[in-house]
């Protein structure tokens, strides 16, 4: 009888051993597919009964999870929600999250790694967990100059630190407000988030980073002037100046803005044609530079890649295999180039900084619950797309244009203002894309800015870039210099 | 205490006084005892600290009143723990404290849910735990008392048989019968409901124990040699039909397939370990197969646990009725859970549906984690294993074969009921021993407690002292 009753215990022990088996599977083995499927609520309940961490910008909450009286526990609030609603995001119960909310959700939530001491110390003193808060660059003063000086204009403002690549300011119209998507009436939520999908104005995208993308037009005579001063060419070398150029391989002809003679000089320095934002001169340069040179410096200067600020930029676009007629056309951002005020401003911070671009970013530091720095970030270089004596040469070129240019309105009185506009073309009715960039004060950068505002600033063919976005980039440098 | 012992065994008897003997056979059972009273200390303290920290997790406050109610049943465990000093002191020392510690987490945890519902009073799972804890032990206690050899049984084997097949097919009885999700296997008058089934798994081991003494010498001897194994004749295949018969019975008509799962493995392990013929066993096995694999062909809620076990997250299944979604759930639960588990009164195993009874481990998962899993199992494990022990030392076949029967019977159940929550088998509406809700469950789980008690006391007590504690 032993021998069955032993065949029987080893019977028993392979069935424990089974169960052993089994629960480690879930519980370890399986544990991260199933926590992650969609309907396991027990996560998402979760991130609600924690005490999300807070967004601060100079200190200041501008989105917090407040303490209420319903099974989340907590409601998300954000101060001023439309002047941040591109940086912050929205943090919706189950329909997503986005901005900074989603980027930084782990440590938002408490559950980044970084942040496991904190989490076990939490479960051995039995006190809830808490999630860290997350201190941005941005100036609140330059955020709200930059709000109010775009008006009710659609478009966008970018202002970046140039030493150090911080974002200053950043703001995106048309937009909408994060508290009414971060209602725990979930019906309410997606009624909201369903008409601001179907808004014409897309007050959803935010324009600073993303969007449809414009072509920058102008503004981007910043990076061929640069490659042209890279590659052997000097401020003063000279292209004919023609009324109108007519397009290699091809009948069409390209005119200056206004139909201008730019200057009426027979000859035109690439110092003057910049200065005067001239096409004809331009379109020269770029054949003359060639599209591989200047492709090279746009991506040194970010265009083709996407930047995390922490949130994803759409790439700006140098186009591919141009014929001579589509590369003249490109040399003055026209034809496909397309940019982002994020990716302008970069071009201007590089020049500022003395051809050191630096990456720009939101994240100045990450708190924790403790208020003690879980993690500070430090400024990084992303690239060095042009020597400092490039630099140095075309922040002259730059003031110029501003002093004495056709950027005028953005000079601000006792300061030195290096600025460049765009008035980009959308085809043959539709109305212009307005652009600035430019950096201030010219001899110590504090500010780059860019500017886009899109639809001809409701002036459709007549606006110009030096009418509609040069005064307000003023206000936002303004705004800078006067702290 | 196991050195101790091992002195009692290794002594030989020649060299030791008489009047040593006596000091001997007076220390060692009081060793036992006292072992046994240090481990049901260890045992109430951690049920309390269990109902304390759900309190705290839950309510962020105690609550003396319910804490005094488990105190009450630590009182009656420790009445328990007399009485075996006085008619059982030979007694194993482990499974008293093993069954009151499962016993009491199983209360804290059902305790926690009713704080999650807010569920008060008699509604509350928790409170009519507790009665039927008390109703439970009371029971235990009274069978030690009063079977004072467990022999007696023996001669009860038919009566036994008739009590078990009676108590099998009173939910089937219409007026008292009752079906709860979709299994009838229960008995209602008035506002008391009792799963007759569990009690009868205790009858059904007697009967088995008791019939395959006398009958095993016809069961294990004759029979043709087909292949390599011999097999039985045909007329003396008449009791596993029957039994086979009976599980079917239940399978299809109650639409329970745990526990005809369930008696049938008991039976094949008995009949295995009383003829040691495999063949019994191939036989059984395979009489099972085809039944089960017919009912899972014609019976739609065979075929719904099937399909959930194989593909649980498919989405028909997991939305369809009697689905996958319970199954889920829990696995979510015990994921969440991860390796520390979330904290008593921490999680969310309310989420879960049936999370006090059929999904009570998925609950302590989440909130215990692996490693209180682990615990339990190993409490389970220690529990068995006592009871194969007296299998193994037994000094009477039918005594051996009881122990193994009721050792086996709650393994069994264990992994029928743990598997099909973890998926390891197709899942199946069983109770978890000591730990769900049900008062039938728990009585007869105590019966079970009270019987291995005795049966352990008997052969330490009896002529050759071999076993250490």
């Amino acid at each position: 009888m032993n021998k069955e009753l032993k065949r029987v215990s080893f019977a028993v022990l392979a069935m424990f051993l089974a169960l052993f088996l089994s629960t480690t599977t879930i519980s370890v083995f399986q544990r991260e597919t199933l926590q992650s499927d969609g309907r396991n609520v027990r996560v998402l309940y979760d991130s609600y009964s924690t005490q999300r961490g807070s967004i601060l910008v100079n200190g200041e909450p501008i989105a917090q999870s407040v303490p209420v009286e319903d099974r989340y526990n907590y409601q998300r609030e954000y101060a001023n929600g439309p002047l941040y609603a591109p940086i912050t995001g929205y943090f919706t119960l189950n329909q997503g999250t986005t901005g900074v909310e989603s980027e930084l959700n782990d440590f938002l939530s408490g559950t980044a790694n970084e942040q496991f001491l904190e989490q076990l110390n939490a479960i051995l003193t039995g006190q809830e967990a808490q999630g860290a808060s997350v201190e941005l660059t941005i100036d609140p003063a330059v955020q709200q100059a930059a709000w109010d000086a775009l008006g009710d204009q659609t478009g966008a403002v970018v202002a970046i630190e140039p030493s150090t690549g911080r974002i200053l300011a950043m703001v995106s119209k048309p937009t909408y407000d994060p508290n009414q998507l971060a209602s725990h009436d979930t019906q309410a939520v997606i009624d909201t988030y369903e008409a601001l999908e179907a808004d014409e104005g897309d007050p959803l995208q935010n324009r600073a980073i993303g969007g449809a993308l414009n072509p920058p037009g102008s503004v981007f005579k910043l990076v061929v002037t640069a490659a042209a001063l890279e590659n052997g060419l000097t401020p003063e070398s000279e292209f004919p100046n023609p009324p109108t150029f007519t397009l290699p391989g091809s009948t069409a002809t390209v005119s200056n803005s206004g139909e201008g003679s730019c200057g009426g000089t027979e000859n035109a320095t690439i110092a003057t044609a910049l200065r005067l934002s001239c096409n004809v001169a331009f379109a020269q340069i770029g054949l003359a530079v060639g599209e591989d040179r200047i492709r090279g410096l746009a991506e040194e200067f970010g265009f083709g890649q996407s930047v995390d600020v922490p949130m994803s930029s759409t790439p700006s676009v140098y186009p591919d295999e141009m014929d001579d007629a589509q590369l003249a056309l490109s040399s003055f951002g026209q034809y496909d180039v397309r940019a982002t005020p994020l990716q302008i401003a970069m071009v201007s911070s590089a020049i500022a900084n003395g051809g050191e671009l630096m990456r720009p970013t939101l994240l100045e530091s990450i708190i924790g619950p403790d208020l003690e720095t879980v993690e500070e970030y430090q400024p990084e270089g992303f690239s060095t797309p042009i020597s400092q004596q490039t630099a140095s040469t075309m922040t002259g070129m730059m003031v110029e244009g501003v002093g004495n240019g056709v950027a005028s309105n953005a000079r601000i009185g006792g300061v030195d203002v290096a600025g460049k506009t765009g008035t980009a073309e959308n085809g043959n009715d539709e109305p212009y894309t307005l652009w600035f960039t430019g950096f201030a004060p010219a001899n110590d950068p504090q500010v780059a800015v860019a500017v886009v505002v899109e639809n001809g600033g409701g002036l459709g063919q007549s606006g110009s870039g030096n009418r509609v976005a040069a005064p307000i980039a003023r206000q936002v440098m303004e705004a800078v210099l006067n702290q | 205490m196991s050195q101790a012992s091992q002195t009692a065994v290794n002594e030989p008897p020649t060299t030791t006084t008489f009047t040593e003997t006596i000091k001997l056979r007076l220390r060692t059972p009081a060793r036992f005892r006292n072992l046994e009273l240090a481990l049901l200390v260890l045992a109430c303290g951690i049920v309390a600290g269990a109902v304390a920290l759900v309190q705290l997790g839950a309510l962020d406050a105690l609550d003396p009143q319910v804490l005094s109610l488990a105190g009450g049943l630590g009182l009656l465990v420790l009445i328990f723990h007399i009485v075996l000093r006085i008619t059982a002191p030979n007694a194993d020392p482990f499974l008293l404290p093993i069954a009151t510690v499962l016993n009491g987490l199983g209360i804290a945890m059902i305790y926690r849910l009713d704080l999650a519902r807010n569920d008060q009073g008699w509604g509350a799972a928790s409170v009519r735990q507790m009665v039927w804890t008390a109703l439970a032990i009371t029971v235990a206690v009274l069978v030690v008392a009063f079977l004072r050899n467990h022999r007696v049984l023996a001669r009860y084997r038919f009566i036994a048989m008739f009590v078990a097949i009676a108590l099998l097919l009173l939910p089937m009885l219409p007026g008292i019968g009752r079906e709860v999700n979709g299994a009838r296997v229960w008995i209602g008058l008035g506002p008391f409901s009792f799963q007759p089934g569990e009690i009868a798994k205790i009858a059904l081991a007697v009967f088995f124990a008791g019939y395959l003494v006398s009958a095993r010498d016809s069961l294990a001897l004759v029979g043709k040699k087909f292949l390599f194994l011999q097999f039985p004749r045909v007329r003396d295949l008449g009791p596993i039909i029957v039994i086979w018969l009976v599980a079917m019975v239940v399978l299809v008509f109650q639409r329970d397939l745990g526990t005809s799962l369930l008696y049938f493995g008991l039976f094949l392990c008995m009949i295995y370990v009383a003829t040691g013929r495999e063949s019994w066993v191939i036989l059984g096995v395979g009489l099972f197969v085809v039944g089960g694999l017919v009912a899972s062909q014609t019976l739609s809620y065979v075929e719904g646990r099937f399909n959930a076990w194989l593909d649980p997250f498919r989405p028909e299944f997991y939305e369809q009725q009697g689905g996958s979604y319970q199954l889920v759930q829990g696995l979510f639960g015990m994921a969440h859970g991860g390796l520390i588990g979330t904290g008593l009164g921490e999680g969310r195993p309310n989420l879960v549906p049936l999370a006090e009874s059929d999904y009570i481990v998925a609950s302590l998962g989440e909130e215990l984690g692996l490693a209180g899993l682990f615990a339990i199992l190993a409490l389970y494990l220690l529990f068995v294993s006592r009871g194969f022990r007296i299998g193994f030392a037994g000094g009477d076949d039918f005594g051996k074969l009881l122990g193994v029967g009721l050792a086996f019977v709650v393994a069994f159940q264990i992994f029928i009921v743990i598997g099909g929550v973890t998926r390891v088998i197709p899942l199946t509406g069983l109770t978890t021993p000591f730990l769900a809700a049900g008062g039938s469950s728990l009585v007869a789980n105590w019966i079970i407690v009270a019987l291995l008690l005795r049966l352990s006391d008997t052969i330490r007590s009896g002529p050759k002292l071999v076993v250490g504690p």
